[in-house]
């Protein structure tokens, strides 16, 4: 019902001798209900495919598929509906005037629903935060109850689908496993399909089921949690990447 | 009950209006409102120089509004036997016109013409301004390029020749002088507007409410504008004072206000023949708006420390 297909998907900024290709040929589904990792270093396009998936990156190639529904360049607000995303800098994503309020219940009017007083309280409820939150301007709030709010908002339209640019990589140490377990518990609780970008190996082993690696905006391998906690990784790259976030190896200190 | 009684329990009623306007947890959509402008108040109020702005302010909306009651004689009323008489004359504290009207009086009668030309223009320009600036920033492309070449166009004149202009076309008065004033002030306001839309237009909050699919009259106003606004807000009371001696200086050449209206500018006119040997008749209102300009300047600068959009209250 909320699966994504990604078909030979290619993203490009620019035009001519500027163009510059941040995602090339990228082919990977997402099983309904799954939560899927896309890691890779700064600038390997993982941030892109869903940017160019929420329509923010108005040049692409190739096919997404949403459920059953083909997209293409113009996004609706029933897409919206379905599909929601939860940006990386909590400290941006946020409106400086607007209270959490007034955030939450302006989505909630624009996607029509009427008790929105009460939907509001359910939702500070889902995301952990109590009423006493509720008036608060973000300057008031901590930046991991921030990315709470930023999580309320998107799950104020109960999409399907929630899209994680790097949830807690803005974020103190102590608090990014609180927003980790809280984002868990969603997903069982709405059922929901993740697609999560994160250049933490272990917050991807410890959201997802499977992972596609990118680099150089390209997928260069896919592998499970499984095979990725049991370091059987085939492409050098990932070998790489694993190696680094198993922590400090003096084998591999005085081989250099 | 002591100090520390009071900081752990914000909410006891006890405590009364003002804890209630200082609370962390506002319980109401306008108790969060009134909470974030108390704390602006509380800034702004800190700021002596401002505050003495503000007070010169409030007093002259207060002087306007009661000038009848204020005013010793009749602002129009000529009493040729007594013209030209210094200050600290009898009955006369600041001294009477070529006409023998008393000064005093046309100055107090003067702040509402004054008040008037500043709320309007206050009002056109910066919407004006603010309209075609934010459309401007956040369409991009050929709509920006177009409206930003007609704010250049505007900006290429000189303030004042512009608005004698347009003042010689539409014909002297008070009425034509605001709008000249306004045509001529909007272009700064539109710069401003568009240079803040530019910045805020790529921001994740923008993205986040695209994402929910609102429509870009919704972005606009709802979001971009809250955000204008202070800059907009503190932009207009520093050119206030441009606003009053730009009125003044049309009024100074004829084409304001006209001659029988005690607008401020316009005694400065009729003064300077006389200023050699009755110095009171021009340097009276000249004094009123120099004072009213200054009062503009220092509450500008204390609503800035207020306002400034980056310090993200």
């Amino acid at each position: 019902m909320s699966r994504l297909v990604f078909n030979d998907l290619s993203v490009w900024f620019g035009e001519g001798a500027s163009r510059v290709d941040a995602v090339r040929h990228a082919t990977f589904e997402v099983p309904s209900g799954a939560s899927f990792g896309l890691v890779g270093e700064s600038g390997s396009g993982k941030s892109t495919i869903l940017r160019a998936l929420m329509g923010l990156a108005p040049d692409w190639s190739g096919e997404m598929i949403v459920g059953e529904q083909r997209l293409g360049p113009k996004r609706n607000r029933a897409f919206y509906k379905q599909v929601q995303m939860v940006f990386q800098d909590p400290y941006a994503s946020l409106h400086p005037r607007h209270s959490v309020d007034q955030v939450l219940s302006e989505v909630l009017k624009l996607h029509g629903f009427r008790d929105i007083n009460r939907r509001v309280q359910a939702l500070l409820d889902d995301v952990g935060l109590g009423p006493g939150f509720r008036f608060r301007y973000p300057h008031q709030l901590s930046g991991g109850q921030r990315q709470r709010v930023a999580i309320a908002r998107a799950l104020a339209p109960e999409p399907s689908v929630l899209l994680l640019d790097e949830p807690t990589s803005a974020l103190d140490v102590s608090v990014q496993a609180e927003v980790l377990n809280l984002l868990n518990d969603l997903r069982e609780e709405h059922r929901l399909t993740y697609l999560l970008v994160s250049h933490d190996l272990a917050v991807v082993a410890h959201m997802c089921q499977s992972t596609a690696v990118m680099q150089n905006g390209e997928i260069v391998e896919m592998l499970t949690v499984e095979d990725m906690r049991a370091m059987r990784a085939r492409h050098p790259y990932t070998c790489h990447l694993l190696e680094s976030a198993s922590g400090y190896n003096p084998n591999a200190a005085q081989a250099l | 009950m002591n100090r520390q009684d009071i900081s752990r329990n914000p909410d006891d009623p006890r405590l009364g209006f003002r804890a209630w306007l200082l609370t962390d947890t506002p319980s109401s959509r306008l108790h969060a409102r009134c909470v974030a402008f108390y704390a602006g108040w509380l800034k702004l109020r800190s700021n002596t120089m401002a505050m003495v702005g503000l007070g010169i302010l409030i007093l002259l909306v207060l002087v306007a509004a009661f000038a009848p009651w204020l005013a010793p004689h009749d602002p129009l009323a000529q009493n040729l036997a007594g013209r030209l008489q210094p200050p600290l004359s009898e009955s006369h504290l600041l001294g009477t016109d070529s006409l023998g009207r008393d000064i005093l009086s046309r100055l107090i009668y003067g702040s509402r013409i004054t008040l008037y030309i500043v709320a309007l223009v206050a009002l056109i320009a910066p919407i004006a301004g603010l309209l075609v600036g934010t459309i401007a920033g956040y369409a991009g492309g050929i709509v920006d390029a177009i409206l930003m070449r007609i704010t250049d166009i505007f900006l290429a004149f000189p303030r004042l020749v512009l608005a004698l202009a347009f003042v010689a076309a539409l014909g002297a008065g008070i009425e034509n002088a605001v709008l000249a004033i306004s045509i001529t002030a909007w272009p700064p306001y539109a710069r401003l507007a568009r240079a803040e839309t530019l910045t805020i237009r790529n921001s994740d909050y923008i993205s986040a409410i695209r994402l929910q699919g609102a429509g870009p009259i919704r972005i606009i106003t709802r979001h971009i504008w809250p955000l204008c606004t202070s800059s907009l807000i503190v932009r207009v009371t520093l050119d206030m004072a441009g606003v009053i001696l730009a009125a003044a200086g049309l009024g100074f050449l004829g084409l304001g206000a006209q001659p029988p209206s005690p607008e401020w500018g316009a005694m400065i006119a009729e003064g300077r023949r006389f200023i050699l040997d009755s110095w009171w008749v021009a340097t009276m209102p000249g004094l009123a708006i120099f004072t009213v300009s200054l009062a503009f300047n220092l509450l500008g600068d204390g609503l800035r420390d207020v306002l400034d959009p980056k310090e993200g209250g």
